[in-house]
């Protein structure tokens, strides 16, 4: 058994494997299934200032090796998280990662200065959620967007902070480079690529929303890209999701220098698949004779 | 909620209409705890997301579960391939089922086209005192009228064409009885538009409806909230999820 502890912005956590944001709920949807002590952390649904309810169903749509989503940070709202939610999460022996979004600033400003009161183990914050109209992504397709908003949510708390970004961008090195300017701890990525499918037979897109985020093994390779960018530019550490669906897929993006990495839409064809992704990872690593998970960690030799 | 995920052999497949298969599954761990009205949410081969599968028939003694689908994508093809003895990737019992009180005499189960499947394990339950009207596009798509005649419950049937039973839809026979019975409740599961007439037609006569909604869905177990239907409850207006709020409703709640 290898060492599949790893550490980020000096949170412990017993393994790199996170259920991300929006898959996961608060986590007790999944705990009728297994013990919630098994994974490395969670990552919570995001949550904003005040309860949403989110765009109109159909939010979602099958893909070749993937799927559309466009939930529209469907939410109770942070205070209802705080009571309701976050005193569960933090007795289930897991790093709680509580994931915020916005449609101003001064939205998540408030939303991390009330977070910081708490016992919560870190933020992540969103500034890539392709599927509302104000905020989200708005925030993180420019450099200036996301500094702003970086620099403002630093101020608000003294958690480790985590920007998540949007692969939704020209340049994703000049963006990661400009929230670690801004005092970001960590960066995750990548967050859902805009996407739309449409009916033949009624010349309607499936997604009431129109567009939507797609996710899951078709965006693997462009996950693994960005990470592998973003981890030669910043020394921040950097967490990979975008098409995780294996142990082989997660040593794969922290070869390319994720820390840890977040399991998304895996979890819908297997729910069990965060669980099965660390047995096979510690499997890997004991088959080839490695002692601690982070040595993989940026370990790839680029051409 | 309690629910487990597996992979539990298909013991029996037929083709009962044109593109409509009935699969028997043995999983007795699953059918021990279902009740009418529940679904099964199957992962076709090689898919990435599972597909919602209504419940047809549940029997706890041989620790089967029957479902009855329609090849509607490339998904439900998919499905629709497996051979007798291959195994069925489902998380199961979900949802939460009809809500039968014991002071209900008479029932009216109303099923349309592929809503039809789940109306008959409450045709089992109710016998004679359920009345089950049936709609279908023609008579070719027509499904399951012997398997509610061996019920004992008095069966109409509808086809929008005429090709069999009575021409028109399920409202016309529906008034009929309701003008003429006294009925406790109206279980319904079908397409919106005529799940919406039966939810005014049950407001007029003032009986109590529930419906079975149906919409695309991801975790089906409530964390991911993909299958969102709006119901006014508590005077306000709210997103729930078909899977984990549903997938029945009270027609009154929903918000059409």
């Amino acid at each position: 058994m290898a060492n599949l502890g790893v550490n980020i912005c000096g949170v412990d956590f017993k393994n790199p494997v996170i259920p991300a944001s929006g898959v996961f709920g608060y986590g007790r949807e999944y705990e009728e299934l297994y013990s919630l002590s098994k994974l490395g952390g969670i990552a919570t649904k995001g949550t904003t200032i005040t309860k949403r309810m989110g765009n109109p169903a159909p939010r979602i749509a099958e893909t070749p090796s993937g799927m559309l989503n466009s939930v529209g940070l469907q939410n109770p709202g942070i205070d209802y998280f705080i009571e309701k939610e976050l005193p569960n999460l933090l007795t289930k022996d897991t790093v709680i990662i509580s994931n915020i979004a916005g449609s101003t600033i001064d939205e998540c400003v408030a939303i991390a200065e009330k977070l910081n009161e708490t016992e919560v183990h870190m933020i992540e914050l969103n500034i890539s959620c392709p599927n509302v109209k104000k905020g989200g992504a708005t925030f993180g397709v420019s450099c200036e967007g996301a500094s702003e908003i970086t620099k403002a949510v630093r101020k608000a708390t003294t958690k480790p902070l985590i920007v998540k970004l949007s692969p939704n961008v020209t340049s994703i090195v000049d963006i990661a480079k400009a929230v670690e300017s801004e005092g970001a701890d960590s960066i995750s990525l990548i967050n859902t690529l805009l996407g739309m499918r449409i009916d033949i037979n009624t010349k309607r897109p499936i997604l009431k929303n129109n567009m939507g985020g797609l996710s899951g093994s078709a965006v693997f390779p462009v996950a693994v890209r960005m990470v592998w960018q973003v981890a030669n530019a910043v020394k921040v550490p950097v967490i990979g999701m975008g098409g995780i669906s294996n142990g082989k897929d997660a040593i794969e993006m922290m070869m390319a220098g994720a820390r840890a990495v977040q399991v998304g839409g895996a979890v819908f064809t297997d729910p069990f698949a965060p669980i099965k992704i660390i047995d096979e990872i510690n499997s890997w690593l004991d088959s080839k004779g490695i002692k601690d998970i982070n040595e993989i960690v940026g370990s790839v030799q680029p051409w | 909620m309690k629910y487990t995920q597996g992979k539990y052999p298909l013991i029996k497949k037929e083709s009962i209409a044109k593109e409509v298969y009935s699969f028997t599954i043995l999983c007795p761990e699953v059918a021990e705890i279902t009740k009418a009205g529940q679904f099964v949410h199957i992962l076709p081969k090689g898919y990435t997301l599972r597909r919602p599968i209504s419940i047809c028939g549940i029997d706890k003694a041989k620790g089967t579960l029957r479902i009855v689908f329609e090849v509607r994508g490339d998904g439900t093809k998919e499905l629709s391939e497996t051979h007798t003895g291959e195994l069925i990737d489902m998380i199961a019992p979900l949802g939460n089922g009809f809500t039968l009180s014991d002071d209900i005499k008479k029932i009216i189960l109303i099923g349309g086209g592929i809503g039809t499947p789940p109306m008959l394990p409450l045709a089992q339950e109710f016998g004679e005192n359920a009345i089950v009207i049936t709609g279908f596009r023609n008579s070719s798509a027509v499904i399951l009228q012997e398997d509610f005649k061996k019920t004992g419950a008095k069966t109409i049937l509808c086809t929008d064409d005429g090709s069999t039973g009575i021409h028109g839809l399920v409202t016309a026979p529906l008034e009929e009885v309701l003008k003429s019975e006294s009925v406790d409740l109206i279980c319904a599961c079908g397409p919106t538009p005529m799940l919406k007439a039966i939810s005014n037609m049950a407001d007029t006569f003032n009986v109590e409806c529930q419906v079975s909604l149906e919409e695309r869905m991801g975790c089906g177990i409530g964390a991911c909230l993909v299958c969102a239907c709006k119901v006014q409850k508590d005077g306000q207006e709210q997103m729930l999820h078909v899977c984990k709020d549903g997938p029945v409703f009270k027609s009154k709640e929903v918000v059409w």
